[in-house]
This record gives C-alpha cells, structure tokens and sequence, in this order.
C-alpha cells in the first residue's frame, strides 16, 4: 500500500543523495594541486553519468532482483524492466514505489565508487577510471548491496545491522581504494614534496553539501516519513558535529592549531561512522560515535606516510578506518528502544551477540572488495591501464586528460585552430542592429 | 636614469605608494612575488602532515627615475615599507639604460 508521505520524503532524499557527489567533488576538488582539479571533479561528476546508466541497465538488478543463493539478484530487473508504480516484490519501501526505491538506490550506487577515487587522484588515466568504475560498480557494489540490504542476502539474514550504507558504501570503497593505490602506485614526489591543497574553501563548502546531503543518506534509509527518519536524522547531525570536535580536540591535544581541513575531514569522519548506526542509537550514542570516529580518523589519516602507500585525499584514514569504527560501534551502542527491528548492542545489555555479527560483516566486505578490487584494478593496469605518463602526471590531468585548464588567469589563451569559416554569417547583417537603429530615428 | 627594484611585505604596499607619491613619482609597477631571505618560510598543517613553506608571498615595486631622484625615493620606499621586523624586504637600484613611453615616442628623461 503506497503512502505518499513516505514517497515524497524518499523522493526528496534522493535528490539529496545525489547532491553529495558534486559536494564530493568540491571536497576532493580543492584537496589536490591547480592542475588536477577539474580531472579530481570529473571523478565525481561523470560518475553521475555513468552509473546512473549502468544502474538501470544491469546493476540495480545485480543488487536488488530475486536473490540468488543469497551472493547476488537474477536479472529480472534489467533496464528497470517491471520497476514501476508497485512496490518492490520483497517488500524493500512496502508503502513506496519500486521504482522510487530503485532511484534512491542509483545514487548510492553512484556515489560509493566516486568516493574511491579520491584515493588514486591526480594520476589516474581517464580511459582507466571509466574500466575501472565501471567493473567495479557491477562486480563488487552491486553483490556487496544484495548481501547486506536485500532480505534474502546472506548478511542481512545473519542478523548484521547496517542502517545506512557502513559496509555497502564506506568499508566497501575504503578497502577498494587500498587495493587500488597499491596496485597503481605513489604519485611522484609522495613523501618528499609538500602536496598542498590548492583551495580548501571549495574543500569546506564540499563538506557542507556532504552534511547536507547526508540527511536524505541516512534519515532516507528508513524508507518512509516516520520516527524512525526522524531519530536517524537527529543522529546523522550529531555524529557529523561530534566528528568536527573530536578531530578539533586532537589537533589541539598535540599542542597544533584548530585548521578547518581537521574540522571538514572531522565532520566527514563522523558522518561516516555514523551511517551503520543512524537508525538503531540514540542521540547520545551518535555523540560518542562521532567523537570515537573524529579522534581515530586523524590518527589514521598519518598512517599512510608511516606504511607508504599514497593514499591521495585520505580515502582509508576516512572511510575504511570510519566505517570500520561505525559499523563495530553498532554493537556497542545499538538499542531496540530506537528501532524494534534492530538489536540490542552491548551497553543495552544484548552482550557480544551483535558485536560478533557486525565483526563477520565488516570482515566479509574486507575480503571479498579487497580481493574482488585488486583483480580488477590487475586487469584493467593490464589492459587499458591505470596510471597516465610521467609528462602527463608533471602537466596535470586537467591539460592531459580533458584539454581544458580549471583557472585561466591571462586574458590571452591563444588562437582558434577550428574555427568554422565566418563568411555566411557577416554577409546577413544582424536583425538587432536594425531594430537598434529603427529605435533611435 | 634608474631603476629602482623593492621587495616588500604585502600589507605595507599602500604606505609606500603614498610615500612614493610624496617625492613625486607618478607611476610604479607592482606584482606579487614570492621568496624568502633570513626571514625563510613558514609551517603549514594539512590533516597532521606539516610542511615547511620556504618561498613567502612577497610585493616587488619597480620604478624607474631620474638621477637626481635616487635618495628620495629609496628612502620614501624605506621609510614606507619598515616595520622594523625580520622579512621587511630590500631595495636595490640598477642602471636604466633607456626608457621609452610607447604612446608618443618620447625618449630618455621626457619619457619618465
């Protein structure tokens, strides 16, 4: 039965879900060197192209059709054939229509592999990350998806809560962006040259639409207009606002200066931390869920420099290391009180019971992306490859992969080299003209 | 003729313009440049990672004068741009072997 309080409010979620990729990109954008920063945006922003056709032709089914063994769905969706006005067959949004469930699931769908390519920003090829999204959308997202969200997936039936995305979209893209680094390599000068971020104000205003958009994330999640979006909602501010302090008070700890990339990269880490857990704690719990996640994430944000891997714009200190933190803390701090078709996590008095099966859903989704990543990262280097030129790499994606600069300052560029013959055009002399000159006699 | 070269803090641009102005010059030009003297860099903090600045952003003036004008006007540059702190900058003063104004022609000292 449709209500239309419930399909209104995941409508307007998905939209804002798919504000966050080009809030994305703003945050990624102003990480990265001048001459990067339109191939970091593109990494997000054609993301929304081209996984949201994939999503229709083949991935949503892959994700969400008639489970199969519990590892994947049957093809009965393809090209959202028989996704329409009534709800999903297994009752995923009862009171929505499939094919509002099936849009608020495209945007996740395209967000979670852009947020890996923070990870290999400013060189990858772009002919690699197009392999490279493309493969991994329908060969690791979408089976992760069925596990965990679909009611015969073998996650969700083990009893593992994963409210928003922790596993699916967070451990799942962190552990893949890990993979990926290793395979593609350092960019040249890692550890030796100072990589500044050229314009953190773009970085800062990525990380409001991120918040912003993070309400249709995980308060969208509880699939309808009711107490529990409600609680969800409540505790995906707190988490992001727990996350800004405890990385503030860390850098503060270590006698250094508040810096607005610590109070951004905060906010984030909270915001991820608390995806797993935003529809089964309390407001309370989200505040210590933010501030844990704020503090371990700009531990783990130095790791890269002590193991060596160039892990660009902190992919694994952010999201694995927070969606670790936020998916384990479910077991801690989950209350049925907040949801009746939750658990009761450690602190309410449930015991280990919970903790234990959050620990074998963050392990599977370890294994099986890390694994699943590095074959595809291995074909793709193999095949089309990953990783553009040393001379490209020293020019920047921006001129070598899309011809086009992000700021032009000099009022001169050049010359046209096609431009078309300008004969016909300057014969018919412009009807404004005349108008004009009509007006003044 | 000279040319007289000074690299200045940023923020004392305007104090010497205006002390340019008192001993009367009438053009100068200004970019933005970076480098560093005894003075050296800075330290920034991204995400824990702190790295040494070494090249900070610094005002280079260039004006070009008559002969006679040499002592006021670096000592109009001096006394603008001093704020007796390390990194206040220099000044220098080069030979100008000729100076041309592009719109008329004119040569040498008409040209200043």
């Amino acid at each position: 039965m449709l209500d239309t309080g419930d399909t209104a409010w995941v409508l307007a979620s998905s939209a804002l879900v798919l504000f966050m990729t080009p809030g994305l990109a703003l945050f990624y954008g102003g990480m990265v060197r001048a001459k990067n920063v339109l191939g970091t945006l593109m990494h997000s922003v054609f993301a929304m192209g081209l996984v949201s056709v994939l999503w229709v032709l083949v991935g949503y089914t892959l994700a969400f059709g008639p489970d199969k063994g519990g590892l994947i769905g049957g093809f009965d969706f393809l090209g959202f054939s028989g996704v329409n006005a009534d709800p999903h067959p297994a009752g995923l949004g009862a009171t929505i229509p499939h094919s509002t469930f099936a849009t608020f699931q495209m945007m996740f769908a395209i967000i979670t592999p852009a947020l890996i390519t923070g990870a290999f920003a400013e060189r990858m090829k772009f002919s690699g990350y197009i392999a490279f999204m493309s493969a991994w959308l329908l060969l690791v997202y979408a089976p992760v998806a069925h596990w965990v969200w679909h009611p015969d997936g073998w996650l969700f039936k083990l009893g593992a809560l994963d409210f928003a995305g922790g596993t699916v979209v967070h451990i799942n893209a962190g552990i893949a962006a890990l993979a990926a680094v290793l395979v593609i390599g350092k960019r040249k000068g890692f550890g030796k040259e100072a990589f500044v971020p050229h314009n953190l104000t773009m970085t800062i205003l990525g990380a409001g639409i991120l918040w912003f958009g993070w309400f249709g994330f995980n308060a969208g999640s509880a699939l309808g207009a009711n107490g529990l979006a409600g609680s969800a909602f409540l505790a995906t501010n707190l988490g992001a606002a727990a996350g800004a302090c405890g990385w503030a008070l860390m850098e503060a700890r270590k006698g250094g200066k508040a810096t607005t990339l610590g109070v951004a990269s905060g906010a984030i880490a909270g915001l991820v931390a608390i995806t797993p857990p935003a529809g089964f704690v309390g407001p309370m719990g989200a505040v210590a869920i933010g501030l844990i996640a704020g503090a371990v994430c700009s531990w783990a944000v130095g790791l890269k420099f002590k193991l060596g891997y160039d892990d660009s714009l902190d992919v694994v200190g952010v999201h694995l290391v927070g969606g670790i933190v936020g998916s384990l803390l479910v077991g801690v701090f989950a209350d049925v009180a907040y949801n009746e078709f939750g658990a009761d996590g450690l602190i309410a008095g449930g015991g280990f019971e919970l903790l234990g099966k959050q620990t074998i859903g963050v392990l599977a989704t370890l294994a099986f992306s890390f694994i699943a990543t590095m074959i595809i990262v291995k074909v793709v280097d193999a095949t089309i490859g990953l990783r553009v030129s040393e001379e490209e790499e020293i020019s920047g994606l921006d001129l070598t992969q899309h011809s086009e600069v992000g700021y032009s300052l000099s009022e001169s560029s050049g010359s046209f080299t096609n431009r078309p013959e300008p004969a016909a055009a300057v014969t018919s002399s412009p009807s404004h003209v005349r108008v004009a000159q009509g007006g003044e006699a | 003729m000279k040319l007289v070269v000074a690299v200045i803090k940023p923020f004392k641009l305007e104090d010497v313009k205006e002390a340019l102005e008192g001993v009367g010059i009438q053009g100068m030009t200004v970019s933005d440049a970076r480098g560093f003297g005894r003075q050296k860099g800075h330290t920034e903090v991204y995400r824990g990672a702190e790295y040494q600045v070494d090249f900070v952003p610094k005002t280079r003036i260039e004006v070009a004068i008559d002969d006679d004008q040499v002592d006021a006007v670096v000592k109009a540059i001096v006394t603008g741009a001093r704020t007796d702190s390390i990194g206040d900058g220099k000044v220098w003063v080069t030979d100008a072997e000729q100076v041309i104004r592009i719109r008329t022609g004119e040569k040498g000292t008409d040209a200043l």
